[in-house]
């Protein structure tokens, strides 16, 4: 049995580990706030290039036939949640560039020198930056969308919009940093997320629904984390929610809100998991 | 008392061996110098020391502390200040020592009593809270050791501290080191200048191909050697083969125990010699062969001469000789984590 003194002693011990990795965590994402205050071109290239997709492609199909699209939506309103999407996407894939520079230019081992209660709060850092940037990015375009009349979900489907894209960022942010760490600079990841970026988006239900593929490419979209992520949005912001509802009729089978939620849940976890070995192993 | 003991390190990078077997005791309150030319394993027997990197095999100790085993203990009494400069170019020089302070989870205005004091004793009070993007070498080189230093280490490491800078930010670190060791604090120095170690360093060592070759005082290790140093030259810029011709007729003097040709000053020699008395033979010799002495002095033994007696040459010959070997794409993917 634990005495009195000790189990104090050990609740003194856990509090001051706590109050360390807050006060490291925070130290390091301050840094990457004032770097990105310092330096905004991330942020402003951020929400322009999903700006001008947003626009562009608006107008492209404004005159589209109504009746075109699912529930006789507008291209504007279909297009929104896969901007919207597509922005928190680009943002967290690029999660891994600061700490691949710092791993470059030695600043990476002016932290691993420090005795930090825990490395993690390296990773943990780069993840609150990120998930904040992104998440900004993300309401930035939802309300330069709502001025140009493409609507604006309720409170129940703004929360929707708010979960979906907390897991697709931590999903992709644990990629970008595995990424990070296991390739020899920041060339290499920077060619990586341009392969990705418009494959991915093009591969998906963002700028056109299932229907319009061929069978190969409608495959493609119905496998792509994004789209698990742009049809919970799309469906937040057609009226009421319905986690049950069939948001996807995919070549495999129908596809609920839910499972939508569940997928990318799994996938965050399996690429947290994916990545764990090699964050210890560079980090140890 | 010893604060730090390595023993029997080694460490390969690939088929490179870094550090072969090798073993470092420093006594604690002492600045200990590490001596060698630039590829002799300074560096990678620093950053084992540092945490950042694992030996192959052999042990690590710190005050004590097993740093293979608890190495988060070693690197809370230990402040480290790499030969690179790794700096945030978009903070200012203060926001980095905030951010260093944090990251030793030092209580805010212990922080900022600390910083005004490392601020004050670096002379950094005119660019401090401008970006270190904007900073020169030596400012870089200051800053850095400030951060090193912020938290109160036990002990310093530093790697090449002063490579290329001027000689105000290096005085002023002189200074500074010298006023630590007397606080207490033990600093260990590497640097493949003569000088710096000879001008700073209580206790050295010097190493070789991942060695120590050679350890003790400046002093003593000149001591040991014993002997004068001559430099002689038979021309201004003479040429191998005529530095191998002489000597070859020097070599076989009575009382000449070492002749090295430098290759690095226009093939010279250096000769170690027992009193003043050969260095009549030692002319006489050379005029009656045709070469006759260009120019010669002689010297008391220095710390090159140690090296060179070890090694059989220069700190400058091994320099010349490792600067064509080196890969440095290669050196920096190994301290890239």
């Amino acid at each position: 049995m634990t005495s009195p003194t000790a189990s104090v002693a050990l609740q003194q011990q856990q509090s001051r580990a706590l109050a360390e990795l807050s006060q490291e965590t925070w130290a390091l994402t301050r840094r990457l706030f004032l770097q990105l205050m310092r330096r905004p071109s991330t942020l402003i290239a951020g929400v322009l290039q999903p700006l001008i997709w947003l626009i562009l492609f608006g107008a492209l199909f404004a005159n589209a036939p109504e009746g075109l699209l699912p529930g006789g939506m507008s291209y504007g309103r279909f297009l929104g949640a896969g901007v919207i999407v597509f922005t928190a996407f680009s943002g967290a894939l690029n999660a891994g560039l600061p700490v691949m520079f710092d791993r470059e230019f030695g600043f990476l081992n002016r932290l691993l020198v420090a005795p930090l209660r825990s490395r993690s709060s390296i990773v943990l850092a780069s993840v609150i930056y990120i998930t904040a940037l992104s998440l900004l990015q993300s309401l930035a375009i939802m309300g330069t969308a709502a001025m140009l009349g493409y609507g604006w979900p309720g409170i129940s489907g703004l929360a929707l919009v708010l979960v979906t894209l907390l897991l697709l960022v931590f999903a992709v942010t644990a990629l970008s940093l595995g990424l990070a760490f296991a390739l020899p600079g920041h060339i290499e990841l920077i060619a990586v997320i341009f392969v990705a970026n418009l494959p991915l988006l093009f591969a998906s239900t963002a700028l056109a629904p299932l229907s319009f593929m061929p069978t190969w490419l409608g495959w493609l979209a119905a496998l792509n984390p994004l789209t698990f992520a742009i049809e919970p949005i799309r469906a937040a912001y057609q009226g009421p929610l319905d986690l049950s509802a069939v948001l996807l009729e995919a070549p495999y089978g129908d596809v609920t809100g839910t499972s939508c939620l569940l997928i990318l849940l799994f996938l965050t976890i399996g690429l947290f998991l994916l990545i764990r070995p090699l964050l210890n192993r560079k980090l140890s | 008392m010893a604060l730090i003991e390595l023993r029997k390190i080694s460490k390969a990078y690939g088929t490179v061996s870094a550090l072969r077997e090798l073993d470092l005791t420093v006594p604690e309150g002492c600045l200990y110098g590490l001596l060698g030319p630039n590829g002799a394993g300074k560096t990678t027997a620093m950053r084992i020391l540092a945490t950042l990197l694992a030996p192959d095999s052999g042990s690590v100790v710190v005050g004590g502390v097993d740093g293979l085993a608890q190495p988060r203990d070693v690197r809370q009494l230990m402040g480290y200040v790499a030969q690179e400069v790794a700096i945030d170019k978009i903070l200012s020089g203060r926001e980095l020592l905030q951010l260093q302070g944090d990251l030793y989870h030092l209580p805010r205005n212990e922080r900022e009593d600390r910083i005004a004091d490392l601020i004050d004793r670096l002379a950094m009070g005119d660019w401090i809270d401008r970006r270190c993007g904007t900073y020169s070498g030596g400012m870089r080189r200051r800053l850095d050791l400030a951060a090193g230093l912020l938290h109160r280490p036990r002990l310093l490491v530093l790697d090449e501290p002063t490579v290329g800078l001027d000689i105000e930010s290096r005085s002023a670190i002189w200074q500074l080191l010298r006023q630590l060791v007397e606080a207490g604090t033990t600093v260990l120095l590497s640097s493949h200048y003569l000088e710096e170690v000879e001008a700073l360093a209580d206790q050295m060592a010097i190493i070789d191909a991942g060695r120590v070759i050679a350890e003790g005082s400046p002093d003593q290790l000149k001591r040991r050697l014993g002997g004068d140093r001559v430099t002689l030259r038979v021309r201004e810029f003479s040429n191998a083969d005529e530095a191998t011709q002489v000597r070859a007729l020097l070599e076989p003097l009575d009382g000449v125990r070492q002749v090295v040709v430098n290759r690095s000053q226009g093939f010279s020699l250096n000769l170690v010699i027992e009193g003043g008395a050969v260095i009549d033979q030692l002319r006489q010799t050379l005029e009656a062969a045709g070469l006759p002495v260009f120019a010669l002095a002689q010297s008391r033994p220095s710390l090159d001469d140690v090296y060179l007696q070890a090694t059989g040459r220069t700190l400058m010959d091994a320099e010349l000789a490792i600067a064509g070997q080196r890969d440095v794409k290669q050196e920096k993917r190994q301290s890239m984590r």
